[in-house]
């Protein structure tokens, strides 16, 4: 598959369609940042807007950059956080629809605009890629697709946590106004938390046992600090479903389980990814100017 | 020189005192006797009457200046009140001010609660039964819906609703922060004082599941459960039915607390995941302050509920200028729409434009 295959769709590079996802998820954020400041009620017709156009974007970078590597973009850490970002707005769409959680959907820009503006102003991350992570396998390719699909699960549900974090302590410290006023009510807070968590949980699931079937017949295929990694996360977000269930890990400590596992998930890509094959130069090495 | 004059007459919270508009309040008999009455009245073209518990306004078009004297002779004589102590309280304005003062009036920025929007339906409700009995005409059809748009202007673009205002309704909102939805939510009001039936009716009024009641004296919990629709309990009964309720309201005369925090550690072992909000109503405290220490539970006593209503109030007062401000454009706007009518009067404008057929 030729990598320069840059000039689709009016001439832009994957590139410069991601950065132009990463800044309509950045006016989303300062659009939000701004009603809340003014202490306003957020238009969710604008927000919504931007993180709809900035999807698309990215859509369409996602879509040149697979076209160029053949297969699913999960090569390199810029790669997976552009698809974590893309993940967690696809669930956006059907939670934020779903349940109208207030303020769910500047969160959830000002996530994907961290995570898709880091990727792509660190040029070290996409300056080299593994090839043939998949080795022509579909479901080794759906393996790793559904994985990175639980890592957004997993974004979504920091996102949820924060705001009951951040609820929680503005009715424990009885300072219910100002931007604390527009947040979703705690326990609708928890209940969406639970349901992601549940979700995001079975995504990784299936993905190991996806995974599962091919290490079985080789297990030297999957290198041994992605597999303890791996299993170590998806352990942990077991660990937490099981206690949350049990009504041993609540409120605060249920929050702050599902912002730390989030950041313990992304802290692990870089050990993981590390510990892969030789990489080859990717296709943004040749075509984008950085 | 105007054709005809638009003017407003009547009495506000902020030009009579209570006792003085309690004589001034219309009752549904003679406000419709008063009404045909002034439908009849020579050279008032058009007219709308306002009545609520803390204004009595009658807003009209007059072919001159003196029609709105004689709006209040026969006011004052169907409510037997002296025209000159009528005078003291009264508020009259009349050009581009009764419009100002209609905008501000719809807009909940003249109510005794700052920003309160109960105000809007009522204002809505006296023009559509003006309107329904053919009383307004081009001018006061024009300058209702423009004061109906404004006031949905200042609601949308400024804060002069946010937060409640009232102990009762910032514990509802407190309820909301933690429970979402009231649909679900269980109320034990503790105590059958006045203070505590007030706020149990607020969360009544936003859909709380079920409301339960329990008083020392079971016979009194039983008058106020049959009052509110509502079950009665039996005081003895509440440390062990505690974890059956999501919202309890304490507004109990004793003592002493009468909510204990092993009461409650118990009662959140049997609903861990499931929050519990205490609203401390009460004087001294009915509930040991340090339940709120517990995970999942959420203590507000009066002070907290006062503090939070008294800074909602301060930050709508601090919208009042620009409130004020958008209403004084569209004030000056409308006006340029309206001035050239009045100043035509009803023989330009046409018969069919002068006052609405009745529906």
């Amino acid at each position: 598959m030729p990598y320069g295959l840059t000039s689709m769709l009016a001439g832009l590079t994957d590139r410069s369609w991601l950065w132009l996802a990463a800044e309509c998820y950045l006016v989303g954020l300062l659009l939000g940042t701004f009603s809340l400041l003014r202490g306003r009620r957020q238009s969710g017709l604008w927000i919504n807007s931007f993180i709809a156009a900035g999807y698309l974007c990215q859509v369409l970078g996602l879509y040149v950059r697979g076209r160029a590597v053949g297969g699913c973009p999960l090569g390199n850490t810029f790669e997976i956080l552009q698809f974590t970002a893309w993940s967690a707005i696809t669930l956006y769409f059907f939670v934020g629809v779903t349940f109208r959680l207030s303020l769910l959907g500047f969160f959830t820009s000002s996530l994907a605009a961290t995570l898709t503006l880091v990727s792509l102003a660190i040029p070290a991350w996409d300056a080299a890629r593994r090839e043939h992570i998949f080795g022509g396998n579909p479901w080794i390719e759906l393996h790793a697709a559904l994985a990175l699909f639980s890592y957004g699960v997993f974004a979504l549900l920091a996102l949820t946590s924060g705001m009951f974090l951040l609820r929680h302590y503005s009715l424990k410290s009885k300072q219910p106004g100002g931007a604390f006023s527009f947040l979703p009510s705690i326990f609708d807070l928890d209940h969406i938390s639970v349901r992601l968590l549940g979700a995001g949980l079975a995504l990784m699931t299936a993905s190991l046992a996806v995974g599962a079937v091919y290490w079985l017949r080789d297990t030297a295929s999957v290198n041994p600090t992605k597999l303890l990694f791996t299993v170590a996360i998806w352990a942990a977000y077991a660990i937490a479903l099981g206690l949350r269930l049990r009504g041993v890990l609540l409120a605060r400590r249920f929050g702050w389980a599902g912002v730390a596992l989030f950041a313990a998930a992304l802290l692990s890509l870089w050990p993981v990814d590390a510990s892969r094959h030789t990489p080859v130069p990717s296709p943004a090495g040749r075509t984008v100017p950085r | 020189m105007s054709g005809e004059c638009l003017f407003v007459l009547g009495a506000t919270h902020h030009t009579a005192p209570l006792a003085v508009r309690e004589r001034l309040s219309l009752g549904a008999g003679a406000a419709d006797a008063l009404r045909a009455e002034l439908a009849g009245l020579a050279g008032l073209r058009e007219f709308t009457v306002v009545s609520t518990c803390n204004r009595i306004e009658f807003y009209g078009v007059a072919a001159d200046a003196s029609v709105a004297a004689a709006v209040q002779r026969a006011f004052c004589v169907r409510q037997n009140f002296s025209t000159a102590e009528f005078e003291q309280f009264r508020l009259s304005l009349s050009g581009p001010g009764v419009l100002q003062h209609l905008l501000e009036v719809t807009s909940g920025l003249d109510s005794q609660m700052l920003g309160e929007t109960e105000i809007f339906g009522q204002v809505k409700e006296a023009y559509g039964l003006a309107q329904a009995n053919g009383h307004t005409g081009a001018v006061l059809n024009r300058v209702f819906q423009k004061a109906f748009q404004a006031a949905k202007h200042v609601r949308t673009t400024t804060a002069i609703t946010e937060g409640q205002v009232s102990v009762a309704n910032v514990a509802v909102e407190l309820a909301g922060n933690i429970f979402g939805s009231l649909a679900e939510a269980r109320i034990l009001l503790l105590g059958a004082g006045e203070i505590g039936e007030k706020t149990a009716k607020a969360f009544q009024s936003r859909g709380a599941a079920t409301l339960s009641v329990a008083s020392r004296r079971l016979e009194r919990a039983m008058e106020l459960a049959e009052t509110l629709g509502a079950f009665a309990l039996p005081f003895w009964l509440m440390p062990v039915k505690l974890a059956d309720f999501d919202i309890v309201v304490c507004a109990t005369s004793a003592p002493d607390a009468v909510v204990s925090r092993p009461a409650v550690e118990a009662a959140m072992r049997r609903r861990p995941a499931r929050p519990l909000f205490f609203i401390d109503l009460a004087l001294p405290r009915d509930v040991d302050a340090s339940v709120a220490e517990r995970e999942n539970v959420f203590l507000y006593n009066l002070d907290d509920l006062a503090r939070i209503a008294d800074e909602n109030r301060a930050a709508r007062e601090a919208e009042l200028g620009k409130c004020r401000a958008l209403l004084a454009e569209r004030t000056a706007a409308l006006w340029r729409q309206i001035e050239p009518r009045l100043q035509a009067g009803p023989g330009v404008r046409g018969a069919a434009d002068h006052r609405t057929e009745p529906v």
